[in-house]
């Protein structure tokens, strides 16, 4: 399933690895960043990293161009993610994080529906089954759910299931 | 035995009693003399023999005049001596018993004793020799009559009165000097006050001042140092003179700022200013406050301030948000420009190029890139793409 990458327009552009200081210019600024991120991170199935590798990693250093987004903005860009729910810092000093390029919320419908649909609701599944069993009719979903992230990221979803909150939905 | 003088026995001020003792007398050299039965008195400054029969017989002799002296022991019927060794006499010696005599020693003899004790406190006198540490006064030594003497300072306390003088002459001396320093200030201040009159009279138009030698006066004034009166006034409530000089600025500036463009930053036209005034220069201040009274009083140009506080002047006429979008038409041709490049390219000052980048950049129509290769402006694609 590996495709190759496809970076985006802004990629190409060198304002984009300098953080504009035009509040409206900047909003689209930092949302191109993150859906970025988020792709990048998607492709390379990489959860998580840390704020060092992802200075280097070719997602924030543009070798061709000539042009780093540095450290003070990647930090804002990966402070918006966190807002958006993307992300979660592994530890207080913020050196390491974790990529969720599909939100909790979003594993967890998927999951749930995916648990109507085969009527399998009141029993017991291990996560295996869950993404490898044969009775898994959306391809999709299997797919999807074998690229399930870290472990960290199960219980994630899992106590967003388990929540008082995650009431059947449509 | 001519070396003693007659005294009145009384002791000197500074002068003090050692030892004294009855019953001495004296032999001149190896010859009894009528001076047989006495009070020997030493004291700081004289050995003094009294008559103990007749008080009124009283003779010293300075211990400075000893030599030295000797003991001589007591034998059978005789009492114990002192020889005491003398230097030759003084010629203006005062008048003493003896006028002359060939010995240049005395014997002292202690008929009733105490001789052990009072050559020990004549050999300690000798050696301390107190008598020319202390001096005494010597107009009382010489004769019974007192004489109505000056005092002359002498010692420590005299050494304190000098200083003390020196002092007093000192401070004099200082206040002299300072004297024409404040005749000095005071001039200056009536100076001053004169001055103030005058540009007050000035100001009421009194008197036939023209307005010329008004200008001329007032630059003599700010040369001199005394604030213009008129100046002071803060922007707002406004100055005849501030409003002159805005009225005269417009004139002024009209031709060059055509020329440049409609814009001119205020360093550029306090430089053009003052060279044409060539004489009566502009102060950078009274430039400014006469630029904001501009948009004020109506006129063809006016002051504008930029976010990065660049002052400049702009016609009336000159609409920088349109010169913007030529600017983005420009940057857009070229890909992306800085502000030297840009600068270059219209034929303006680069620091009036930076300020209409940064003010596109405000209106969302470039973008910027800083990086080590510089500060470079492009067109706004985060807005215009996707």
């Amino acid at each position: 399933m590996a495709m190759s990458f496809e970076w985006p327009w802004q990629y190409r552009f060198p304002p984009f690895f300098t953080l504009q200081p035009n509040v409206d210019t900047r909003q689209k600024q930092l949302a191109a960043w993150c859906s970025l991120v988020l792709s990048f991170c998607r492709l390379h199935k990489q959860s998580s990293m840390t704020v060092m590798e992802a200075q280097e990693s070719p997602l924030f250093n543009n070798v061709k161009l000539q042009r780093k987004l540095p450290v003070e903005s990647i930090q804002i860009v990966l402070e918006e993610l966190r807002k958006k729910g993307n992300l979660e810092w592994l530890d207080k000093n913020k050196s390491s994080f974790l990529i969720m390029w599909r939100r909790p919320e979003e594993w967890g419908k998927l999951i749930y529906q995916w648990v109507s649909r085969s009527g399998q609701n009141n029993s017991v599944f291990t996560l295996y089954e869950l993404t490898n069993g044969e009775d898994t009719e959306d391809e999709g979903l299997a797919c999807c759910l074998s690229h399930l992230p870290a472990i960290s990221c199960h219980i994630s979803i899992l106590s967003w299931l388990l929540a008082p909150s995650s009431v059947p939905f449509n | 035995m001519d070396r003693f003088v007659w005294t009145n026995g009384l002791l000197e001020i500074n002068e003090t009693l050692v030892i004294q003792q009855r019953g001495v007398r004296i032999y001149d050299g190896e010859e009894k003399i009528k001076f047989d039965a006495g009070t020997l008195l030493l004291s700081t400054h004289r050995l003094i023999w009294r008559d103990q029969k007749n008080h009124e017989c009283c003779m010293a002799i300075p211990l400075s005049h000893i030599v030295f002296i000797e003991e001589q022991a007591a034998g059978i019927g005789k009492s114990a001596k002192i020889v005491v060794h003398l230097h030759p006499a003084h010629p203006t010696k005062e008048p003493g018993p003896f006028q002359s005599s060939k010995n240049s020693y005395i014997k002292l003899s202690f008929k009733e004793h105490g001789q052990i004790e009072f050559y020990r406190r004549l050999s300690e006198e000798m050696t301390q020799r107190r008598w020319e540490n202390i001096p005494v006064s010597q107009s009382i030594q010489t004769n019974r009559g007192s004489q109505p003497g000056r005092v002359r300072a002498v010692g420590i306390v005299g050494i304190e009165r000098k200083l003390e003088e020196k002092r007093k002459e000192t401070d004099k001396n200082i206040s002299e000097a300072f004297e024409d320093l404040s005749k000095l200030m005071i001039k200056a201040k009536e100076m001053v006050e004169l001055s103030k009159s005058i540009a007050n009279k000035i100001k009421e138009k009194q008197g036939d001042i023209t307005e010329d030698e008004t200008i001329r006066f007032k630059s003599y004034l700010l040369s001199m140092g005394i604030a213009n009166p008129v100046t002071r006034e803060t922007y707002g409530s406004g100055t005849q003179y501030h409003m002159q000089l805005a009225k005269q600025l417009a004139g002024i500036l009209q031709v060059p700022l055509e020329e440049r463009g409609g814009i001119m930053s205020l360093t550029e036209v306090y430089c053009l200013v003052n060279r044409a005034r060539g004489m009566e220069l502009l102060s950078p201040e009274d430039l400014v406050n006469a630029c904001k009274m501009l948009e004020a009083l109506k006129l063809p140009v006016r002051l504008r301030v930029f976010d990065s506080g660049v002052m400049v002047i702009e016609l009336q006429s000159h609409k920088e948000e349109e010169m913007v979008a030529s600017a983005l038409e420009t940057v857009s041709e070229k890909g992306s420009l800085t502000s030297e490049e840009f600068a270059k390219l219209v034929g303006m000052s680069v620091l009036l190029a930076k300020e209409r980048l940064l003010l596109a950049e405000k209106m969302g129509h470039l973008c910027r890139d800083d990086s080590v290769e510089g500060l470079r402006f492009y067109p706004n694609l985060f807005m215009t793409q996707s």
